[in-house]
């Protein structure tokens, strides 16, 4: 018998797949960059579907949202145009990616093969609602939490330092 | 009910995906969108082996995740309009100051 969630979970899947191959066909960075989105909005429904709440709505505010508007951001900013083709391809490309290809595709063979006969995942089993999840992370995970808040201290000065114009300071007391 | 290998397998298929597309794009935002997308196929593993072995740690896994690709997001894109201040070009082939 077939149930809800497998169905869900196949038309969900079929359209992350969809989106990540319409991100390597794209030329232009904005194209790609939109196919990303419909990838992590498609990949929250697949969180949802495993009972992750928090963490299907930190994918669409956080991913979805924050990260993709910076990408487009910079694209905007940068005016990036379709991407130019080199010729004869990449050397390394050719030396890792056909065995890695390779390797991957025997992976999931083996996955396929082998361990189909895994349990189902229950459905809505594991709830990860905030309230279940704010006892592990502000007591278990407290000490990363607070690493991970520095981090991105450190990651936003980084930002500012990187992106500010060289020659900003100069120009100021020309003017 | 959804079999955890088919979770698997779409978590395979997103990260070969970011893989490939780290390897043949040329364009570095692209390159850079790849690897978002290689995090969210691991992300999506962890989610499924959190539901399957009743652990909520793996969810916390990904909260962390999410926020190292945050700040990876920002200084990465920071550093991308630096070159592109220097070099004038998003092309990877075209910043090759360091190869021999």
């Amino acid at each position: 018998m077939i149930s809800v969630h497998l169905v869900l979970f196949l038309i969900f899947g079929a359209v992350c797949v969809a989106g990540a191959i319409n991100l390597l066909a794209q030329s232009h960075p904005i194209n790609s960059a939109l196919s990303l989105v419909v990838v992590m909005g498609a990949l929250a429904v697949e969180y949802l579907l495993l009972g992750a709440e928090f963490v299907a709505a930190v994918q669409v505010i956080v991913y979805a949202g924050a990260i993709m508007v910076l990408f487009v951001f910079v694209i905007m900013l940068l005016n990036a145009g379709a991407e130019e083709r080199t010729k004869g391809g990449s050397y390394v490309a050719m030396v890792v990616g056909i065995p890695g290809l390779v390797l991957g595709s025997g992976l999931l063979a083996w996955v396929l093969v082998a361990r189909s006969g895994t349990d189902a995942v229950p459905a809505g089993a594991l709830s990860g609602s905030p309230k279940e999840l704010a006892p592990l992370l502000f007591h278990e995970f407290l000490l990363p939490f607070e690493v991970t808040s520095i981090l991105v201290l450190i990651a936003i000065m980084g930002a500012v330092v990187l992106a500010s114009h060289p020659n900003a300071d100069q120009k100021k007391e020309n003017a | 009910m959804v079999p955890l290998s088919y979770y698997l397998i779409l978590s395979g298929i997103l990260f070969s995906c970011g893989v490939a597309g780290f390897l043949i794009k040329r364009n570095i935002i692209t390159i850079f969108m790849s690897i978002e997308l290689m995090l969210n196929g691991v992300n999506l593993s962890f989610v499924a082996f959190a539901a399957q072995w009743h652990a909520l740690s793996g969810q916390i896994f990904v909260f962390f995740v999410m926020v190292v690709a945050a700040a990876e997001a920002a200084v990465g894109l920071a550093i991308i309009i630096a070159v592109y201040r220097t070099r004038e070009t998003l092309n990877v082939d075209q910043v090759n100051l360091l190869k021999l």
